[in-house]
């Protein structure tokens, strides 16, 4: 086990290593970093001030290894649009995202588990045959336009709903449903193959030779079994929601980690959006570490294998 | 001999080939999407960049208000919106064939060098692809057009150099189990050497992957550009593009002219799901698993 753990921790070093350095390198390769990250129309005293602080004029491995020590030590550099440091405006934007996120998981997960369990029962029928239709749908809509539509239908039509911002219950539905909707169908997808596996077990079909009723042998004993993949994914997803949410948060004007990176596109506040990127990265490494090793500490055959 | 060993595999993957379930309507809804890009220039009726401010806002012809003139209406500076979206068809295809032939080759590549040659090259192009996963695709586009700014090369190489990683995994994990199989062995008998083998013996058994995988990334690649386009950090305006008229289309979405906000959407929903539907059945006909049997 221990063995295990020390290998996936290496991993998410060397991956958390590699990220690092390929942001690090796109900046300098890609032009001037001075002019990425000076304010638009900055003068050349400004520029060159820029230049001495990043301390471009020293060899790439010193520069690097200045970027890992302000990065590990929380120095994400200084937003010049909101003249704050990076990490403050995204701790104070994050509870937001999560906010969402954990409202578009419930959706997602209200929506996907039951309708895979119909259609992994009824495989075969009307029943898979629509839950098929809605997951190929799921995944072919963007995300920002079912936002737009619904955003004509139910608050410039109906007017039930809130158009943007965040403050009350309202705000968080029509965003979190935008978001949610594809992960639903992922979701819808994985409990119905989890839930056929499960189907065709021994354990299944003894419970059935016992005599049990159908509802019963689907409720209590397949159902239980086929969540765990489910779950599993369903936390790598939340992560992955609150990387991912950027459309939807710019489409309804939700302040999360989302928005904080449009904004940080559209006044070109590049160490804003540096910022954003690595620590997303890096959540989502160390998210996979976790599951990696909570997987191994279940299931002993994983941590065997390694 | 060489030749033969290669050849021994295809006969069974034609014979595996039938029509019968071939999924009519997404193929003749990316066929139709195709060929309006191709022509556009004949099939506009207007200049989809050139509009008049006394026309602006016009709603499709069936709704009141509407006319012959502008059958889909106009947006907030009066262009027209068939046009605009006929001409958007243009954009999508060329940037979606591209940025996925650009990662399909790149991400073949390397997927087989790394699955073949093993050891430290594999390690070095499968932490690096592990590392590339990790961030969220979107996030790392928007991340590369933020640095390299927006046109409609660097959208291409951007998305190439972002989904290469998916062609990556599936390539290499194929190529480790070919590589056990009689026909490389034979070829290494015969003495080709490394470059002929992957070249000659395992990149003709991988297209049918990269190819199946291609098609299904196509919608991916669609949506991710019309992402971009939506946030600002694709195609530059005033060049019509669907995620870019979904943009324009806020400007007059909280008046609820409906036709700014639901057509490009549709397009882009159209092709994204004909490509899924196509690749779903592409992969069944050709998905090796099955083909080994």
């Amino acid at each position: 086990m221990r063995r295990f753990v020390t290998k996936r921790l290496g991993y998410a070093v060397l991956s958390l290593f590699l990220l690092s350095l390929t942001i690090f390198l796109l900046v300098r390769v890609t032009g001037d970093p001075a002019a990425l990250m000076a304010e638009p129309g900055a003068s050349a005293e400004q520029l060159a001030a820029i230049r001495k602080n990043l301390g471009l004029d020293q060899p790439l491995w010193i520069q690097y290894g200045s970027f890992m020590a302000n990065f590990l030590t929380g120095d994400l550099g200084h937003s010049f649009y909101y003249n704050a440091p990076v990490l403050d405006l995204y701790a104070a934007r994050l509870p937001y995202s999560l906010l969402l996120a954990a409202v578009a998981m419930a959706f997602s997960l209200l929506i996907g588990i039951p309708s895979g369990i119909l259609a992994a029962v009824r495989v075969g029928t009307m029943w898979d045959g629509a839950g098929k239709v809605f997951a190929l749908l799921g995944l072919s809509m963007p995300s920002f336009w079912i936002g737009l539509v619904m955003i004509l239908f139910f608050s410039v039509y109906l007017g039930w709903l809130p158009s943007s911002g965040a403050g009350t219950p309202l705000h968080v539905i029509m965003p979190a449903f935008a978001l949610g909707w594809y992960f639903a169908a992922a979701h819808m997808r994985l409990t119905r193959s989890s839930m056929l596996d499960v189907l065709g077990s021994e354990y299944v079909k003894l419970a059935r030779l016992k005599g049990l009723p159908e509802s019963l042998v689907v409720a209590k004993h397949a159902f239980k079994n086929a969540l765990i993949p489910v779950i599993t994914l369903a936390g790598i997803n939340l992560v992955i929601m609150i990387n991912v949410a950027v459309v939807v948060e710019t489409v309804f004007a939700w302040p999360g980690i989302g928005r904080l990176l449009y904004e940080g596109i559209s006044f070109r506040d590049f160490p804003l959006v540096q910022g954003i990127v690595l620590l997303g990265g890096s959540m989502i490494v160390v998210v996979n570490l976790l599951v990696d090793i909570l997987y191994a500490v279940v299931d002993p055959r994983i941590r065997l294998e390694a | 001999m060489n030749m033969r060993a290669t050849a021994i595999a295809l006969p069974s993957r034609i014979a595996g080939f039938r029509l019968g379930d071939f999924p009519i309507f997404p193929a003749l809804i990316l066929g139709g999407i195709l060929f309006v890009a191709i022509f556009a220039d004949w099939l506009s009726p207007h200049d989809p960049q050139l509009g008049s401010l006394r026309l602006r806002f016009r709603p499709p012809v069936f709704q009141a208000g509407g006319s012959w003139e502008h059958v889909l209406g106009t947006d907030h500076l009066g262009r027209d919106v068939l046009s605009r979206l006929i001409y958007g068809a243009r954009v999508s295809v060329v940037v979606g064939f591209t940025a996925v032939v650009v990662a399909g080759v790149l991400g073949t590549v390397l997927g087989i060098v790394s699955g073949y040659l093993g050891r430290w090259v594999d390690q070095v192009i499968m932490r690096i692809t592990d590392t590339w996963l990790a961030l969220p695709a979107l996030t790392f586009a928007i991340f590369l057009a933020a640095i390299v700014g927006p046109s409609e090369m660097n959208i291409v190489i951007i998305l190439g150099a972002v989904y290469w990683t998916r062609y990556a995994r599936v390539v290499r994990s194929e190529v480790l189990s070919m590589k056990e199989r009689e026909f490389v062995r034979l070829a290494i008998v015969a003495g080709c050497s490394k470059w002929t083998i992957m070249r000659r013996h395992i990149l003709p058994n991988v297209l049918n992957s990269a190819i199946v995988l291609g098609t299904l990334m196509l919608g991916v690649v669609v949506v991710a550009e019309a992402s971009l386009s939506f946030l600002g950090v694709g195609v530059p305006p005033p060049k019509p593009a669907w995620g870019l008229m979904l943009s324009d289309g806020k400007k007059g979405l909280m008046v609820g002219y409906w036709w700014l906000t639901v057509l490009p959407g549709l397009c882009i929903m159209l092709m994204v799901l004909s490509a899924n539907l196509l690749g779903d059945w592409l992969r069944d006909k050709l998905d090796p698993q099955l083909r080994q049997l």
